[in-house]
């Protein structure tokens, strides 16, 4: 288990992975209009198969939603 | 007759970008889409939740607006460029209208901050919207570094108090070597019609049209305004006067 901070909470998680990370967290990756950055740095959807995750990385996934 | 909205080698029909927060429900927000004839709807970029994701509202917008992601609510540059970031990858999109706020009670802009994010992402390939302060100067800055557009503030955002400064609008206007887009407190349809009066190239509405009674119909209502007051831009107004002039003929007045 590795320590990660995913969108702004703490915890212990198996993923070693994006795409891990997001299927641990009940997330389609192939869903549509989904981004991730980590450390502050977008990773392209292309990457979430093979970008490995390190203990400490802070992990966003966000989405589009309603917005004026 | 043919009058497009340009922005950025991007050409539209209908001048009013709306948004897509605040509706009732659904329902009421695609059939106020419909009505208010917008190609350009804005969305923000918010995580998801880890507690339960559902599909998102964009899912049913995607396909038939063009999506303009906003960086609502970021307070420091590196946030909101980092936001543009996102949204251009889930949105597939390298258009992004810019909010950097400096105060979060009054969301009113923090130029510096906003002229400083702006010209960064210029540089990275992005078509920056600015929403900004109804100053000439701001508006100047920004389409210096390479903005598409400016989007300077009528009033407070969700006010409804219209437009509060028209002489700035009408300057902004005047000097502008980018579209204006009149965005925030618009509150009903003669202030939408006030801004394209004013010069501007269009208007931006979200809650005026969100929070209305009935917002299908208000939509409708914002678009009828934008349309009429382009067309009175476009006509030019009588100038103002001091004194009466009367309309009718003066000879042959009956009884004189």
């Amino acid at each position: 288990m590795m320590h990660l901070k995913i969108n702004g909470k703490e915890a212990e998680f198996a993923a070693t992975t994006i795409a891990e990370l997001l299927a641990e967290q009940g997330i389609d990756p192939k869903a549509r209009f989904l981004a991730v950055a980590v450390n502050g740095a977008v990773v392209r959807r292309a990457e979430w198969l093979r970008a490995s995750l390190a203990a400490g990385d802070s992990v966003e996934i966000v989405r589009p939603f309603q917005g004026g | 007759m043919t009058d497009p909205l340009v922005i950025a080698g991007t050409t539209f029909s209908s001048r009013l970008i709306a948004g897509t927060a605040r509706f009732p429900n659904q329902q009421v927000m695609l059939d106020a889409l419909q009505a208010s004839g917008a190609e350009l709807v804005t969305a923000s970029i918010r995580r998801i939740s880890l507690e339960g994701y559902s599909g998102s509202l964009i899912d049913l917008l995607g396909d038939k607006y063009r999506i303009l992601p906003n960086t609502a609510g970021c307070v420091t540059a590196r946030d909101a460029i980092l936001t543009a970031e996102l949204a251009r990858e889930a949105l597939d999109t390298n258009w992004v209208k810019l909010e950097l706020i400096g105060d979060r009670e009054l969301l009113y802009p923090d130029v510096e901050q906003l002229v400083h994010a702006a010209d960064e992402l210029v540089r990275k390939g992005f078509i920056v919207l600015p929403y900004c302060n109804d100053d000439p100067v701001s508006c100047q800055k920004l389409a210096d570094v390479g903005c598409a557009a400016v989007m300077p503030l009528g009033s407070l955002i969700g006010s409804g108090m219209g437009i509060a400064n028209p002489t700035a609008i009408e300057l902004i206007c005047s000097r502008s070597p980018v579209p204006v887009v009149l965005d925030a407190g618009i509150g009903t349809a003669s202030d939408a019609a006030q801004a394209m009066e004013l010069g501007c190239d269009a208007v931006m509405i979200d809650t005026a049209i969100a929070k209305s009674h009935d917002p299908v119909r208000m939509a409708a209502a914002m678009r009828a305004a934008i349309e009429g007051g382009r067309l009175a831009r476009l006509a030019g107004r009588i100038p103002k006067q001091r004194f009466a002039e009367p309309s009718s003929p003066q000879l042959g007045l009956v009884g004189s």
